[in-house]
Formats: structure tokens, C-alpha cells, sequence
């Protein structure tokens, strides 16, 4: 029970944290309506649902690796990172409870910007509103555990969209076929698996991210 | 694994040497023509075989990695490091002769619906980046924790990969073409097998010569400290 106590004070401070600074949030749902914008002029012609849908998770990619850049940014600029990692929680826990944190804001985000995808585009189907959750799990959790990486070495933000794009190659296969099949239910269980296996590699290793 | 270290290098490149001859020579003399392709499908002899060496040797680096992460083996490090090496530049070659194949076979230089090319993209890009994680942290055992980390990460990546390009198949493109030929014995097999071994023996001697090349540079640069 620590450890869900641990992780539920981490989440708390993130969320606390954005709550007064409120300027992670803003950004991403600036970005995503304006990534939306620039698709109405980058496709030519009439764009079909299919090409849509692909352009709505290109945005959603995108958008949660600007969030996912900025996750570790009060550690590193308040150097509060060593005193995490000092303090007696399971390492771990830092890991779960930024992915946590960072769901949340890119749930927020996506609250807005589907129903503005629905507005500009195409009405959206209840597979894809499954897909973009459980591509979120993976995104957020993945992406996580890559910007703890990142943000220990000289490129920081130039890394962490290099490391992450061939890791969510899977999440987007699953989430653009779950989107446009005609039979949603094999990719959401591709996407479920591939949270799992992902979360369990990035709960055993995130030790290892830390340690000195 | 004692053993193979105690080879040395010199006769294994010599061996090298030998079996890329021999493998050269039964591709182009001893196999015999495919019926459907001709004379222009004995590439898939060498870009098979450095497939699988590719996939060895991004293997070879996780097992060096887990290595690293749990005995705390100072040298695994670098023999991780080495075997991502190889298997980047196996890698390459497995892109490059693969896009022969494909202008050859279907007359473009690259085609999304080969799954095994665009395995092999996706696994490329993950390695550079492996490369770029590496040389943008400082030498020490944090630098050598990162790339552990991200080199098993590649490694979870591969299975997972190949499942979401066959998954991205039904609504990508059809599938054409297979990779491999009808029949795979009598000769066409004990080509593949030699070419298979040069390969692998190639790369193993590679893989020796920069990781000496490398531990001598670490010892000169201790040395000169001790010195200075």
C-alpha cells in the first residue's frame, strides 16, 4: 500500500504543479487544433476517412510527444531529480505515477481535440474512441520511461522523438487498424497487449534509468 | 562462449576470408537457376544470410546488455556496444541488397509490402537512435545503463514489430509476393548454408576486431592519465 501511496503523492504534485503553471495543457490543445488546421490545407482535394483517421493519430503521436518532452522538465530545471530518486519509494513509482500524470493531461487534450476532429472531418466510430485510449496507456507509459532517458543526456528534446517513433510504430498499426477495419476487435487487442508487455519491461527496468 | 574469445583473430579472419570466397563461388557457380527469377534471385542468397546475422547480432547485443544490468560485468558494455555496431552495419547491407531485390523482382526500389525490409526499417531507425542515446551521455556507468536498457528494449521490439506489420497488412497493402523461393533443397540449400555460415563467421570476425581495436584505445587513454 506505500507504493500505491507513493505513487498517488507523485501524481499529485505533477497535477498540482500544472495546475498553477498551466502551461503543458494549453500548449498541447493549441497544437492539436492547429496540427488540424494545417491537415485541411496539407490534403489535397477531399479527404476520405481513411486518410483522415491516419492524419488524426498522426496528430495524436505528435501531440503527446510535446507533453511527453515537457514531462521532466520541473525535475530537471528544480533538480529535484536526485531527491526522487533518494527518497525510500520504490523507483518505479516515479516512473507510474509521471506516466499517470502525463495520461491525464493528454486525456484532457484529447477530450477537446476529437471532438474537433469529429467537427472538421469525419463523426468518429466507439473503436476508434477504445483505440485512442488504450494508445494512450502505451504512448504515455512508453513515452515516459524514454524521457527519463532523455532528459539525462546532452540532447534531451532532439532525443526523446527519435527514441520513441520506432517503439510507437506498433501503437500506430493497432490504433489506424482498429480505426478503419471492419473487425476493431484483433488491433485493440494488439494495443491492450502491447501495453502490457511494455509496462511490465518499463516497471522492471526504470531502476536501471536512475541508477548512477 | 570461453572459447570462442581464445580463437584468434587472425585465423578468423583467414576463415572469414575463405568462406566468403567459397560462398561467392557456389552462388555464382554451383546454384543452380531459379526457375522464376533466373539469374537475378542468387542475391537472396547473401541478403537472407545477413538477415539472420543482423538479428544474431542485435541479439548478441541484448544478451550483452542483460549481461551489464545483472552480473554488473564492466566489459559486457562494450561488447554490447560492438554487437549493436555489427548488427547496424549488417543491417544496412540487408537494406541495401533488399532493395536490389525488390528493383530486380518487381522493379521499384523499395516496396512497403516485404515485411522483412520493413522490419528491418523500423529496427534500423531504433539502432540509430540507439547510437544517438550513446554518444549524447557522457562515458560512465550511466551512459552504459541507458544503452543496456534501450538495447533489451530493441530487442522486445522485434516480435512486436513483426506482428504489427503483418497486422498492418489487411488494411496497407496486399500481399503479393513471398519472400522465399518454392523449393529449398539440393543445392539451392547447401549454398544458402555456406553463405549463411561466411556470414556469420564475417561478422563474429568483425565484431573481434573492433571490440580489440576499442579496449586497446580505452587502455592507451588510462594510460595516458596514469602518465599525465
Amino acid at each position: 500500500m506505500n507504493y500505491v501511496r507513493d505513487v498517488g503523492a507523485l501524481v499529485r504534485k505533477d497535477l498540482l504543479l500544472e495546475l498553477r503553471a498551466r502551461d503543458t495543457l494549453p500548449a498541447m490543445l493549441l497544437f492539436v487544433a492547429a496540427v488540424f488546421v494545417i491537415f485541411h490545407f496539407a490534403l489535397p482535394g477531399t479527404p476520405s476517412r481513411l486518410e483522415t483517421t491516419g492524419f488524426l493519430w498522426v496528430a495524436i503521436l505528435f501531440t503527446a510527444l510535446l507533453g511527453l518532452g515537457r514531462a521532466f522538465v520541473p525535475e530537471r530545471e528544480q533538480r529535484t531529480f536526485d531527491g526522487l530518486v533518494l527518497a525510500p519509494c520504490d523507483r518505479s513509482a516515479i516512473w507510474l505515477a509521471k506516466s499517470l500524470a502525463t495520461l491525464a493531461f493528454l486525456v484532457a487534450a484529447e477530450v477537446v481535440a476529437l471532438p474537433l476532429y469529429a467537427l472538421f472531418f469525419h463523426p468518429l466510430r466507439g473503436a476508434t474512441v477504445a483505440a485512442v485510449l488504450l494508445a494512450d496507456l502505451g504512448i504515455c507509459g512508453v513515452g515516459t520511461f524514454l524521457g527519463a532517458m532523455a532528459v539525462v543526456t546532452r540532447a534531451r528534446d532532439l532525443l526523446l522523438p527519435l527514441l520513441f517513433l520506432p517503439l510507437a510504430m506498433p501503437i500506430v498499426v493497432g490504433a489506424v487498424g482498429a480505426s478503419v477495419s471492419a473487425s476493431p476487435g484483433r488491433y485493440l487487442g494488439f494495443l491492450a497487449l502491447y501495453d502490457l508487455l511494455f509496462a511490465v519491461v518499463c516497471w522492471a527496468s526504470f531502476e536501471y534509468v536512475v541508477a548512477e | 562462449m570461453g572459447r570462442l574469445r581464445s580463437i584468434p583473430l587472425p585465423a578468423l579472419a583467414v576463415s572469414s576470408l575463405v568462406l566468403v570466397t567459397t560462398a561467392l563461388a557456389f552462388v555464382f557457380f554451383v546454384a543452380p537457376n531459379d526457375a522464376n527469377q533466373g539469374f537475378s534471385q542468387r542475391i537472396f542468397y547473401f541478403h537472407v544470410s545477413l538477415a539472420f546475422t543482423a538479428y544474431a547480432c542485435f541479439i548478441g547485443g541484448a544478451w550483452n546488455a542483460f549481461r551489464y544490468l545483472w552480473k554488473r560485468d564492466p566489459r559486457a558494455d562494450l561488447e554490447s556496444y560492438v554487437w549493436v555496431h555489427q548488427g547496424l552495419i549488417f543491417g544496412a547491407m540487408v537494406l541495401l541488397t533488399g532493395s536490389i531485390w525488390a528493383k530486380v523482382s518487381w522493379g521499384r526500389w523499395w516496396v512497403w509490402s516485404e515485411d522483412e525490409l520493413v522490419l528491418f526499417l523500423v529496427l534500423y531507425l531504433f539502432y540509430c537512435a540507439y547510437f544517438m542515446l550513446r554518444f549524447s551521455v557522457d562515458p560512465g556507468p550511466q551512459r552504459a545503463n541507458l544503452s543496456a536498457v534501450y538495447a533489451l528494449f530493441g530487442v522486445v521490439l522485434i516480435p512486436v514489430s513483426f506482428a504489427a506489420i503483418r497486422l498492418a497488412k489487411e488494411f496497407l497493402h496486399p500481399r503479393v509476393f513471398t519472400l522465399h523461393g518454392p523449393n529449398f533443397g539440393g543445392w539451392i540449400l547447401v549454398t544458402y548454408c555456406v553463405a549463411q555460415a561466411a556470414m556469420l563467421v564475417l561478422a563474429y570476425t568483425l565484431y573481434r576486431l573492433e571490440l580489440g581495436g576499442k579496449r586497446l584505445d580505452a587502455r592507451l587513454r588510462d594510460l595516458r592519465e596514469l602518465v599525465a
